[in-house]
């Protein structure tokens, strides 16, 4: 919560409004703190909204952040809100550690017996065991219904469309590259610096290795299916920290207030599958929210799509180019086409700057605003894909 | 978009605060004469319910007109007869602030004093000896006189925020109204004195902890604690009552405490200049065991002390403050969002005070990395000031790093706190005028630049004002708000009452080199510093000025602000004033080229370790002419102020170096001491200084005008 109000401060900061006149705070999130079981309230307050804008969550899993951003936008088309704020926030570094269910029985037994002698024999139903906590991180990790660790997932993808390891350490180095040569150029216009109350500044995420080499890459072990499997943590996306707003307006209230819009938003997608091959989420919610629009591949100007794996990130190029999936899948008659690799996660993305769960949907969307405008581009989709077997897409025109 | 609609805020506003619980009359009311500060009533179990609201007053205080009319109320219950008796404060702010103490300026003789206080005495003693239950309900402030009245009921209900306290130690004195016996009657011995010694307040949950208190309470449950109380079901704990109060009441116990005390006291202050203390440890050490004793001795003692100087000297202070603070409400502020230009120590610490007091703070600077040290130290003061859970990250939240400068558009008061540098200064302010709000007021945090200088190339310097705050913001209490020629007196008069509502003492100076503060201590320090350069231990300098009743010594002031700062303003001083100023020793240039630069490198005049200055012990105690050699060139530059009009009085000049400086508070600041001793003294004085030293105690041509009240 106190990444979200960070990033926030500074955007509500150089508003010519003020924050009581939202009318509507929503914010992605998926790993809650037990103490702030609704952020999106805490976020509105502790953001000086006052008491009287309301606030709430949304969990969409990995596209908790667009999700915020899609009911912000369908509110205001529907012409029941002006001005809502629309946010992303997640602090996987703060995950709390879970006791297993016996664990829980045994201490709930404990606590509600009366008296000395209840409590001692309930107190000898202990077992060691109970101490061993899980991670609750990567409980959210792997699909309860398929039972596959999302890593899992990109492997069978990168076996169904013959992506090789190599490629996806390729990819890797490159989107390091990337980020390091947008850091280098301030590209990353959107972002604030974090200070925390130590006075550590966090001006920028630690995650970039511009230095690595594929071949470095190649020593790495599988993190998920060992010793065969090819995702390895140096081309998956890091688990990171991180909080993103974006302020989304009707017409009359940029007159209201002489705002100048960066974007428009100009229609959204969701779209779901099978959970063991979630990865393709972007290929089946991108795809039809551009034909509905009379758009084709060329007139995309700008990609981002959330770089859970480098290997389901290639995985979604090789579908949109097999025919066969696109003609049974999407129901298109030919292949969708290549993407032009300088249009797709320009300045990198979660492999090397991280992927705070709830916030990555956000952040892609402001931040392909931002390659729009510099890339002269008119539309763009930020698209991801989504742990359950689903994808989020948004189609963005800059302004 | 949502619009605020004030009546709805308001009206939302209120459903979080509990008014006063006073259930209503009901039934007959017996008959009663006309009060203007005591109302009551029967409620409907029969209860009396009697509310102090002090007429034409903000805040109740024990005035002499205020316990005669409790004494006929308590006459009058006692013919009623009610089931038991509630008093309760009917305003909102607090219980009872604590004694009139503008009736205590007419006390000079001790006998005199004596029959005063037996008079409220016995209003005390009759409430006590009331044949039904009596109970104060407390609400706030509850503080001297007032906790008094509370220790005189059978019961104490707080209010979750009730504070309660002894402060009369800060005015020479120890309580008087028999709360020395009551208080140890009832609460811990070792929190009664200690709140007895310190003046320092108790909050609700502390007040309990230590007996003070038998129950606390959200106001929502305030009449059912009474219910409770009157049908005897209240529980009361004695933590005067425990084995262990016993102990350290026993002869040998209060031996040992006592001098555990004396020990403590003599480390705030000394005994010829502070006997309050020593006064109330002598109490306790006589009489600990014996309340009828205690009782006795308690009165003569308190009458000794309100007629002393010392005494005297603090109460005269109190309303010096009182005076400096009126001057800060004569207008509101009309600030919520204070903008602060540069995130070093003066300014990172302003925008973190501010922030604590409630205000929405940017702080500017270029680069993260001057802002963070800032929230650290921001982070730590709130830890520590604020200990409701939530109030610290709050106050977190309002202080906002602002990287781009989206501050000025926003802010009400923009404060710059930039290196003393004119040309620094200049480009801040043109970058600022260009985004200001019209309204907003420039305000800049100098010590040692003219505001003339600063305001000549300003589009509007009639918004602009000096705000000069002291190192460490968070201690010092004093502001100096600096005027101008060209300055409006609507934007004068917001700065002081933004100070005020810092919780700061506000002090108008004119501009002028060091303004007051800077230029009465600076001839202070260098003389400290030409003393040593003739071969006078820094010891025995300090030691000196500790004697005549400074805080700290000025060689360990100096080492504490930072050789270097005080090389800065001498230097600024000796410039602008030329031989006004004593020349700057070269010696203490080099220490700070060579980085020995006081307490925060740990080697300046002393070599410091853990906070601490390492001193020797001095063979013998300094020779009084020092501390005249000292003192006598401050009180020479503060005449010099008062002649050039940077303060409008003499008042205003002990104010300012009293809370500026810590100067002898007992002595009621320099024109005070020089009142006492005599112009003609202090004149000859310097006289002979001059002769022996040099021109530079010349006594400045300002004595003349004053002269001696005969």
């Amino acid at each position: 919560m106190d990444l979200a109000v960070q990033a926030g401060r500074p955007l509500l900061l150089r508003q010519p409004f003020e924050a009581t006149e939202f009318d509507d705070v929503i914010l992605g999130c998926v790993n809650i703190r037990p103490d702030e079981v609704n952020p999106g309230r805490v976020a509105a307050l502790r953001l000086g909204c006052g008491p009287e804008v309301p606030g709430w969550t949304v969990q969409r899993n990995c596209a908790s952040g667009m999700q915020s951003i899609d009911v912000g936008y369908r509110y205001i088309a529907d012409g029941g809100a002006d001005l809502i704020l629309a946010g992303g926030a997640e602090a996987l570094s703060h995950a709390p550690l879970l006791f297993s269910d016996e664990a829980t029985a045994w201490f709930g037994g404990f606590m509600s017996a009366k008296g000395a002698v209840a409590k001692l024999k309930e107190a000898g139903g202990f077992r060691p065991s109970h101490l061993k906590p899980t991670i609750s991180l990567l409980r959210g990790l792997t699909d309860p219904v398929v039972k596959l660790n999302m890593g899992q997932t990109a492997e069978i993808l990168a076996h169904r469309f013959g992506v090789s390891r190599e490629a996806a350490d390729t990819y890797a180095v490159e989107s390091h590259k990337r980020l390091a040569l947008a850091h280098e150029n301030g590209w990353l216009e959107e972002m604030a610096p974090a200070i925390a109350p130590n006075g550590t500044v966090y001006d920028h995420d630690d995650g970039v290795r511009p230095q690595n080499s594929v071949a470095q890459l190649a020593k790495l072990k599988p993190a998920f299916e060992r010793p065969f499997g090819k995702v390895t943590p140096g081309n998956s996306s890091q688990i990171t920290d991180g909080a993103s707003w974006v302020i989304l307006a009707s017409e009359a209230a940029l007159k209201k207030h002489g705002l100048e819009p960066m974007a428009r938003i100009a229609d959204s997608e969701w779209a779901a599958l099978d959970p063991s091959v979630m990865g393709l989420g972007p290929v089946v919610a991108s795809t039809p929210m551009l034909a509905r629009n009379g758009l084709s591949l060329g007139d995309v100007g700008g990609w981002e799509l959330n770089e859970a794996f480098a290997a389901q990130v290639l995985a979604c190029l090789a579908a949109w180019e097999n025919s066969d999936f696109c003609e049974r899948v999407l129901g298109l008659d030919k292949a969708f086409g290549a993407l032009d690799p300088d249009r797709l996660n320009v300045d990198g993305g979660a492999i090397s700057l991280g992927h705070p769960v709830g916030t990555s949907g956000n952040r892609i969307v402001i931040h392909l605003v931002h390659v729009l405008r510099r890339l002269g581009a008119k539309m763009g989709v930020a698209t991801e894909c989504i742990g359950g077997g689903m994808g989020g897409a948004m189609l963005i025109e800059a302004l | 978009m949502r619009k605020t609609d004030k009546t709805r805020a308001t009206a939302l506003a209120e459903l979080t605060s509990e008014p006063l619980t006073i259930p209503p009359a009901s039934g007959d009311q017996p008959p009663q004469g006309t009060f203007k500060h005591w109302h009551r009533h029967l409620d409907s179990d029969g209860v009396a319910w009697v509310l102090l609201d002090k007429q034409d007053a903000s805040t109740n205080t024990l005035s002499e007109d205020v316990i005669r009319e409790a004494n006929e109320t308590l006459a009058e219950l006692e013919a009623a007869r009610p089931k038991a008796i509630v008093i309760r404060s009917a305003k909102e702010n607090g219980f009872v602030a604590g004694a009139e103490i503008g009736e205590f300026k007419h006390m000079t003789d001790p006998h005199e004093a004596e029959e005063r206080i037996r008079q409220g005495l016995e209003v005390l003693d009759r409430l006590e000896a009331f044949p039904a239950p009596t109970m104060a309900v407390i609400h706030g402030f509850c503080l001297g006189g007032g906790l008094e009245l509370a220790l005189a009921c059978r019961y104490r209900i707080a209010r979750d925020d009730a504070k309660l306290g002894f402060p009369e130690v800060m005015l020479g004195l120890h309580p008087g109204l028999a709360g020395t016996w009551r208080s140890l009657r009832v609460a811990d011995p070792e929190a009664a004195m200690t709140a007895m010694l310190t003046g320092r307040t108790l909050n609700a949950r502390r007040a309990k902890t230590a007996g003070f208190v038998d129950t606390v309470v959200p106001e929502r449950h305030v009449e059912a604690a009474v219910r409770a109380a009157v049908a005897g079901e209240l529980k009361t704990q004695r933590p005067a009552k425990t084995v262990k109060a016993r102990l350290m009441r026993s002869k040998l116990g209060r031996q040992f405490a006592a001098t555990q005390m004396e020990k403590k006291a003599a480390a705030q202050a000394r005994p010829e200049h502070y006997p309050a203390p020593y006064a109330m440890i002598d109490l306790w050490r006589q009489h600990g065991d014996d309340m009828d004793a205690l009782r006795a001795a308690e009165t003569p003692s308190f009458a000794k002390l309100l007629t002393s100087d010392t005494s005297r000297e603090l109460v005269r202070l109190f309303f010096l403050r009182d005076g400096l603070k009126n001057a800060g409400k004569q207008t509101g502020h009309g600030i919520t969002h204070v903008h602060v230009i540069g995130a070093g120590v003066m300014g990172g610490d302003i925008a973190a005070w501010a922030a604590l007091r409630g205000f929405h703070v940017t702080l500017q600077d270029r680069e993260a990395k001057y802002i963070a040290p800032a929230i650290k130290r921001a982070a730590d003061l709130f830890k520590q000031k604020l200990r409701r859970p939530g109030d610290a990250r709050a106050a977190l939240d309002r202080l906002t790093p602002d990287l781009a400068g989206d501050g000025l558009a926003r802010a009400d008061l923009v404060i710059e706190a930039v290196p003393e540098d004119e040309a620094i200064k200049r480009s801040v302010y043109e970058t600022a005028e260009a985004r200001m709000k019209p309204s907003a007021i420039l305000a800049t945090n100098t010590s040692s630049i003219l505001l003339e200088t600063l305001a000549a190339n300003l589009q509007v310097p009639e918004r602009f004002v000096g705000i000069h705050f002291f190192n460490p913001v968070a201690k010092m209490a004093l502001v100096e708000v600096v005027t101008h020629r060209g300055l409006r007196k609507q934007v004068r008069e917001r700065a002081l009452s933004f100070v005020n509502a810092l919780d700061k003492i506000p002090l108008g100076v004119k501009s002028a080199p060091g303004f007051l503060v800077n230029r009465a201590l600076t001839p202070y320090l260098m003389e400290a510093f030409i003393c040593h350069d003739e071969g006078i231990a820094p010891e025995e300098i300090d030691a000196a000025a500790e004697a005549f009743g400074m805080p700290m010594g000025p060689i360990e002031l100096a080492d504490r602000v930072g050789l270097d700062v005080g090389l800065h303003v001498a230097g600024v001083l000796r410039s602008e004033m030329g031989e006004g100023m004593p020349e700057i020793p070269g010696w203490f240039a080099k220490k700070v080229e060579a980085g020995d630069l006081g307490a925060k490198t740990g080697m300046g005049m002393y070599r410091w370790k853990d906070g601490k200055p390492q001193k020797a012990k001095l063979p013998a105690p300094p020779s009084p002419d020092l501390q005249d050699r000292l003192v006598l060139p401050l009180l020479n530059a503060s005449v010099a102020c008062l002649r050039g009009k940077v303060v409008a009085s003499e008042d205003d000049v002990d104010g300012g170096m009293v809370f500026g400086t810590g100067f002898a508070p007992f002595r009621g600041g320099p024109m005070r001491y020089a009142r006492t001793r005599g112009i003609t003294d202090v004149v000859a004085a310097l006289g002979r200084l001059a002769a022996r030293h040099g021109p530079r105690f010349a006594p400045d041509a300002g004595w003349a005008k004053l002269g001696d009240k005969s």
